[in-house]
């Protein structure tokens, strides 16, 4: 297969940006797109050019390090798929493709596709844990779960930090990854308890770190490739709600 | 030259009767107090489940705690690609489980190359393991009741396996993530992303004994040089897979830390004890990044089974009838069947291929496949059990296969996915370098010569979580707080010799890319260090591999400069590494004149195929020393005793 590639190029946070075009050839459909541009960085290296940096590690869909914005969606706007995950045998003969890195405010760039996400790191550590050290816990069957309930959090646990939801959102809103980690850990008997300043403090994070709020575009859930839904949005703006009222009248959280 | 003054192998393990060990260890190691435990640093390499797992709880122990990793953020180290599930002897399901059976199972799924006293711990302690993890939310599978559910793993014939859907690693790892970034919150961890480990500092004590009190380390995105001092070193930074080129392992899993330890005076074990996971997708082509597991627990439902003959190779598995299928695994292990061990299915599925009945497309003239068929499953229990089991396993196949295992059969090949072997550690986890202790993937301890599947993550979190914080204290407090601080001259000279290595990578004009040079020492590994090998392809490799080394320092190309983000260089830092370590591979396989579990020697085989072990002679561990650039390693020896498990031949008919 044949494709013209348009793939953004910046030298260092200071580097204004802009495209670059590179023609491929007689490309293997069964390639994965990183692995298109791991032989467009064979041939930059080979004529003496600076590769293309890009994030990614695992390379089957899991760990969340890739971060590219295909035809101006982020992981190329599949389904249920990262871009790493992104066969060639998806696109057509001819295609062209543009190739950028996530967009958004809290995502400096770093160089050419790749940014700084730590920003959503920082929300994790404000409250995405349970406070329990090692060996305390009681036998693990002790307090039943219900299994729609142990389901609906393996839902949302199921995000893996990538980041497409924010660079997908008008509003570089956070509010799908977070939402996913408190839905996930406030539902759970065993999280249920730190549920309110959690609540409370996640949502701190996200909005210290200059994400935006939620204004109910979906664009979040569109892209996003592990299928986190709007519901754990709604659910986070409830458990605010009530973590915020039970602040205001005194009651301990 | 070492820094570390050789000395003997001694693994400390306990007296007393096996049962005990731990609980009297426990009780007797020296503690530090907790007013004392913030004057000392412990530096923690890696965050996978036991990276994060050990600096988590050292964080909340009260030491400081200095965690690096060379991802953007701890959450995605590759432990985060394990599927299937985790190890426990909970006997939840009452059918015979406990933990002297965990223990027999590993002993002997390790085919009785592992340490008795190690491995009775490591299933003593699975069960906290899954009470503390149920504990920080990690959302396991449960059944209607309330109650955690089990699915079967190979080589056992209970009900074990403890598991997320096909996420199991994922959530575990996220679990001990969240308890990392607890700790970062209230400071007693410091968290470094985008760092890579490129030497460890060892600092000699007054009576000139080499401590590991610290590590030099490059800035992934400034391409700044950092020394960075502690009281201990932990290396949590997993396995060496990627030797092979394709392996299941992540892109940038690399073996740089241990092999660095290692030029530094550490012991590597058996590192010719590789795993080669039987279920994973075939390759599809000659420009391939990486092969893709599909999890074992598939093995559950799905039948193995390739055609009786060649000539059906290429038809639809459709038009094949039952009677022309081979169910391989079934016919040669009645009792295990699908679910034999990894090494013995891996062996199987190579040994009709080389017979001529693979299928899938040819690559590079062979049909590398076989049929890992649910039609059975799918007809007793329906689609949709298929889809919550397996869902995400099935979608992952199909987005890279474009097929559907719903209605046709997944192709599977064994691909190299984890390493046994890694650098030798005593029974508080320590290697033989003081101050050097290592966990998780990257040491040797517990799996012997075949790791049997579901244990990799109940290691990782044994080790970080319980075995680790129990056990560094005796070293510290025996040692005393105030480590050597980084204007130390011994820093100054690793640094030095750090920059002139990325120098040295940097100012070669060749013609080749790191990865071609990587690419052509996989093919040889693979070929004469892979799923089997005999003395004369690595008395070739151990010709082959001294020359690739030459070829990739005379010949290679590193564009841009180490002042800046440059993958480039980093791959070639670990090419480099890799060119080394499997020259190690290949002597310690060469030396084992012996089958064992993942070593498969072809000159060691019954009249069936299957491994023939030899006790009298290599009922040990290997441990190899480095003695200097121009000189051969030394190979040491760790005997082992089975006092609790005789001795049998490993038998899964």
């Amino acid at each position: 297969m044949n494709f013209t590639l348009h793939v953004w190029r910046q030298n260092g946070p200071a580097d204004p940006g802009g495209f670059e075009t590179h023609p491929m050839r007689d490309i293997d459909a069964g390639l994965s797109f990183l692995e298109m541009l791991d032989l467009l960085n064979e041939r930059l290296v080979a004529e003496g050019a600076s590769p293309i940096a890009f994030d990614h590690d695992c390379r089957e869909g899991i760990c969340g390090m890739c971060s590219l914005t295909i035809n101006g969606a982020p992981h190329g706007g599949e389904a249920g798929l990262t871009v790493c995950q992104l066969h060639m045998h998806r696109f057509r003969d001819g295609d062209e493709i543009t190739v950028e890195p996530f967009r958004a405010g809290p995502f400096p760039p770093l160089r050419d596709l790749a940014v700084d996400r730590s920003a959503m790191e920082a929300i994790q550590q404000a409250g995405g844990f349970v406070s329990i050290r090692p060996g305390e816990a009681p036998d693990a069957n002790t307090i039943p779960v219900r299994r729609a309930t142990a389901e609906a959090a393996m839902d949302a646990a199921a995000c893996i930090g990538c980041g497409a939801c924010i660079a997908a959102c008008p509003n570089a809103s956070a509010m799908l990854f977070t939402a996913a980690k408190l839905a996930q850990l406030n539902s759970l008997p065993q999280g249920a308890v730190e549920r309110d300043w959690r609540t409370l403090a996640m949502v701190g994070a996200m909005d210290a770190q200059g994400f935006g709020g939620c204004t109910n575009h979906g664009e979040c859930e569109a892209v996003c490739p592990k299928g986190v839904t709007l519901d754990v949005i709604a659910r986070m703006n409830r458990d605010y709600a009530r973590a915020a009222t039970r602040k205001i009248l005194g009651a301990g959280i | 030259m070492l820094d570390a003054t050789p000395h003997a192998l001694d693994a400390r393990i306990p007296d007393g009767p096996l049962e005990d060990k731990w609980q009297a260890h426990r009780a007797s190691v020296k503690l530090v107090a907790p007013n004392n435990r913030r004057k000392y640093t412990i530096i923690v390499v890696g965050s996978g489940l036991a990276g994060a797992a050990a600096a988590a709880t050292l964080g909340g122990l009260g030491y400081r705690v200095l965690c690096l990793c060379y991802q953007d953020s701890p959450r995605r180290a590759h432990s985060i690609a394990a599927q299937g599930g985790i190890n426990a002897a909970k006997n939840y399901q009452n059918d015979g489980d406990s933990v002297r059976r965990l223990f027999h199972d590993t002993i002997k799924g390790g085919d009785f190359r592992s340490r008795e006293a190690n491995v009775h711990r490591l299933a003593e302690v699975s069960n906290q393991i899954i009470d503390h993890c149920v504990a920080i939310g990690v959302p396991f599978a449960r059944e209607y009741g309330g109650m955690l559910d089990n699915r079967s793993f190979g080589g056992a014939q209970v009900s074990r396996t403890f598991y997320a859907r096909g996420q199991t690693g994922q959530q575990l790892l996220l679990g001990a993530y969240s308890q990392l970034n607890r700790e970062i919150a209230a400071g007693t961890v410091t968290m470094i992303t985008r760092a890579e480990m490129l030497d460890l500092v060892v600092v000699k004590d007054a009576d000139g004994v080499g401590h590991a009190k610290g590590i030099v380390t490059r800035d992934l995105v400034t391409g700044e040089m950092r020394s960075h001092a502690g009281d201990a070193v932990v290396l949590a930074t997993g396995g060496y897979s990627n030797v092979f080129y394709l392996s299941t392992n992540a892109i940038g899993c690399n073996a740089t830390a241990i092999w660095r330890a290692h030029k530094r005076g550490a012991g590597f074990a058996n590192p010719c004890y590789t795993q080669i996971h039987p279920t994973c997708i075939p390759r599809h082509g000659a420009d391939q990044s990486k092969l893709t597991l599909m999890s074992e627990s598939l093995r559950n439902d799905g039948r193995i089974w390739a055609p009786k003959r060649t000539e059906d190779c290429g038809k639809d598995p459709a038009d094949i009838p039952e009677a022309d299928r081979d169910y391989y695994l079934e016919r040669k292990y009645p009792s295990f069947g699908n679910l034999a061990p990894r090494d013995i299915a891996s062996r199987a599925a190579k040994q009709v291929c080389d017979e001529g009945r693979g299928v899938g497309p040819a690559v590079e003239g062979q049909r590398r496949g076989v049929y890992l068929d649910f039609t059975d499953s799918i007809r007793r229990l329906g689609g949709e059990a298929m889809s919550d089991r397996y869902g995400n396993l099935f979608t992952m196949y199909r987005s890279i296969t474009d097929e559907d295992a719903y209605t046709r059969p997944m192709r599977i090949y064994p691909a190299a996915h984890y390493t046994m072997g890694g650098l030798w550690v005593d029974y508080n986890l320590m290697s033989d370098v003081p101050g050097l202790f290592v966990i998780g993937e990257a040491n040797f301890s517990d799996h012997g010569a075949n790791r049997l599947g579901a244990s990799a993550l109940m290691q990782g979190l044994a080790d970080g979580y319980f075995v680790l914080p129990a056990t560094i204290c005796d070293y510290l407090a025996r040692t005393g707080a105030g480590a050597p601080q980084t204007d130390d001259p011994a820093f100054a000279a690793v640094r030095h010799d750090v920059e002139s290595r990325i120098d040295r990578l940097l100012s070669g004009g060749g013609k080749r890319s790191a990865r071609q040079m990587h690419k052509a020492l996989g093919e040889v590994m693979w070929d004469k260090c892979g799923m089997s090998r005999n003395a004369g392809g690595l008395g070739e490799a151990l010709q082959r591999i001294p020359e690739l080394r030459a070829e990739f320092w005379s010949d290679l190309r590193v564009p841009g400069s180490g002042a800046e983000m440059n993958a480039e260089l980093e791959r070639a830092g670990r090419v480099a590494d890799f060119l080394e370590l499997s020259e190690l591979m290949c002597r310690d396989a060469l030396a084992r004149e012996e089958s064992c579990g993942g070593h498969f020697r072809e000159e060691h085989q019954t009249e069936d195929g299957e491994a023939r072990r030899d006790d009298a002679r290599f009922a040990h561990v290997a441990v190899w020393r480095h003695r200097g650039e121009d000189a051969a390693p030394e190979r040491l020896t760790e005997p082992l005793h089975f006092e609790a498990i005789a001795l049998a031949t490993r038998s899964y008919k």
